[in-house]
């Protein structure tokens, strides 16, 4: 008996400090968002006004808005699929018979390790008008001399030098996850189809990409999730402003504006980043659906 | 057969060359920038080598006049604390999931189970207001007290319990060792493995993590190096692409080093997150 309450005694001792942390931070923090959204917050006077719905209806008049959630949506367009098909091409060819497997993907994984800010500040110089890109176009004759393009200051440019910047450094986590599964296919699947006479073509197609299902779809889902998040290096490349012209805006960058910024607009803020979450659960909620009942069969 | 594979190979070869080479690409004008003078970086000719490199630019964010040393010093305690903090309580959370029997213990897991799937970034403003109202704006613990537990790696560790066998602990029961004792005697000793793993990826978030600074830190001497590697560069109004080149080098350099060092926990910490 004794013995019984102890035990019980130090289960709690060891999960209450997890159980605090996290119902605050993201429990409450969840909460605090939803209540948010329905008021209008004053900062200064430690104010909360109940407005019912007014800034979910504003979000519907909101250029502003409509453009980052326009520019999100291009971000994770382009980038989930660019950084998915190239991950797997490199785990393809990670996994074949090549040699200095161990060297290659050591390099390839640097990125990863790289913060936010740092890559950012390295991309930044790159592509800064004198820099090394601008440099390597103008040598292999891409570029008229004098003709330099203004990468970092350019609303046409500002954006996709962010998406590369984004797969160049998602790439190789994802390569990652893909190796691991390639690497346990077990070979005999190939073999019995080998007995059958498939052609490699043959064999990628039934038993590779079938196979790699599963992870396909959490890289997917991990991406998109990720994606629709985007904040760091849009906010260090524009100095947190989203620019030049609003190019670089994304939905969490407003969000950030929003409270933060001179329009101090805290409760229609937390209306952006609670609509984003719900949209981010349905989507994960879905997929998660879909996914299991596949497996069914 | 053997004649077709050849040239295959070469291809395999050449594709993986051109991957390493783009990878590698960024970090070698990074480094050859980090030793240049901005003249030569902002004449528009720069070489990846050239004679006019040096280590000034490393000299000066050493120097006495730059903020540098102090956040590289601030970046190393939070990232550390944070770190020791996460290997204590995810692994004391894993284990009494695991292995405890306690009431509440299952609706605890669920509870986890739905927290986990909160969208980060999402909580950006009201994790502001309660960072406000804790009354620690402006300070480390604000760095650090949020995200000193991490659901992620406590269900790791919940798993590697539930794999574990028992018989270790029972025999220190018996042998008259407390329970508490135990578990950081006997139990902590050997998950190492799986708390090592935890280990260089809590490390390299704490160490990476840009947007909590940012919202949180106003004293420019309270700092962590990568919101301190933007301010380098906005505060300073021209683009000093040589001091940032040099500062963004040496803010690599750590988790690269932990990278080389600790590459096997790398390793099975990522296929643990595929098997999800």
């Amino acid at each position: 008996m004794k013995r019984k309450h102890r035990e019980t005694l130090q289960g709690y001792i060891f999960v209450t400090p997890s159980i605090i942390v996290s119902s605050i931070f993201l429990g409450i923090g969840a909460l605090f968002v939803l209540f948010l959204s329905f008021h209008h917050v004053n900062l200064l006077t430690n104010n909360y006004r109940f407005i019912g719905f007014d800034n979910y209806i504003r979000a519907l008049n909101d250029p502003m808005l409509h453009r980052a959630i326009r520019n999100t949506l291009t971000f994770s367009a382009v980038v989930v699929p660019t950084q998915t098909f190239l991950a797997l091409v490199v785990a393809a060819v990670l996994n074949s018979k090549i040699r200095f497997k161990k060297t290659f993907r050591s390099i390839v994984f640097l990125p990863t390790l790289t913060s936010s800010a740092a890559l950012t500040m390295i991309f930044m110089f790159m592509f800064n008008i004198r820099g090394p890109i601008n440099q390597a176009l103008l040598g292999m004759g891409f570029l008229a001399e004098g003709g330099n393009i203004n990468f970092l200051q350019s609303t046409t440019w500002a954006m996709p030098v962010i998406m590369i910047m984004n797969i160049w450094s998602t790439v190789p986590f994802y390569m990652t996850l893909y190796l691991a599964s390639l690497q346990e296919l077990p070979k005999s699947m190939y073999e019995a189809a080998e007995i059958d006479g498939a052609t490699e073509v043959r064999k990628f197609f039934h038993i590779t990409i079938p196979y790699l299902r599963p992870i396909t779809v959490y890289v997917i889902l991990t991406g998109v999730i990720g994606t629709l998040q985007m904040f760091d290096q849009a906010f260090i490349f524009s100095d947190g402003d989203g620019g030049p012209a609003n190019a670089t805006l994304t939905i969490t960058l407003l969000v950030y504006r929003y409270a933060m910024g001179p329009a101090n607009a805290m409760g229609y803020a937390a209306m952006i980043a609670m609509t984003l979450m719900v949209f981010i659960l349905t989507i994960a909620f879905i997929v998660n659906r879909l996914n299991k009942e596949e497996r069914l069969y | 057969m053997v004649k077709k594979i050849k040239p295959m190979r070469i291809i395999l070869y050449l594709i993986m060359i051109l991957i390493s080479f783009t990878t590698l690409y960024p970090f070698l004008w990074m480094i050859a920038a980090s030793f240049m003078p901005l003249r030569e970086i902002v004449g528009g000719s720069m070489r990846l080598i050239s004679p006019y490199m040096s280590l000034d630019n490393y000299l000066f964010i050493f120097g006495v006049a730059s903020d540098f040393p102090r956040w590289f010093l601030n970046s190393m305690i939070v990232a550390l604390i944070g770190t020791i903090a996460n290997l204590f309580l995810n692994t004391m959370a894993g284990y009494a999931l695991s292995r405890l029997e306690f009431p509440g213990r299952q609706q605890v897991y669920y509870a986890l189970l739905a927290l986990i799937m909160i969208p980060g970034q999402v909580l950006l403003v009201p994790n502001f207001l309660l960072i406000n109202a804790l009354g620690m704006l402006d300070s480390h613990t604000a760095l650090v007290v949020p995200v000193m537990v991490n659901i992620g790696f406590i269900f790791l560790m919940r798993q590697f319990f539930i794999n574990f066998p028992s018989e270790c602990e029972e025999a220190a029961y018996i042998d008259g060792l407390g329970r508490i004792t135990c578990f950081f005697r006997i139990c902590m000793p050997l998950a190492r493995t799986a708390i090592a793993t935890q280990a260089v990826f809590v490390f390299m978030s704490f160490w990476n993590e840009f947007t909590r600074p940012m919202l949180y830190i106003r004293t420019r001497a309270l700092f962590t190096l990568p919101f301190g590697l933007q301010s380098f560069q906005s505060r300073d109004g021209g683009q000093m692409w040589h001091q940032v080149m040099a500062a963004a080098t040496i803010t690599v350099l750590p988790v690269v080093i932990l990278y080389f060092v600790f590459n096997k926990y790398f390793m099975i910490g990522i296929r643990m997150d595929g098997d999800k």
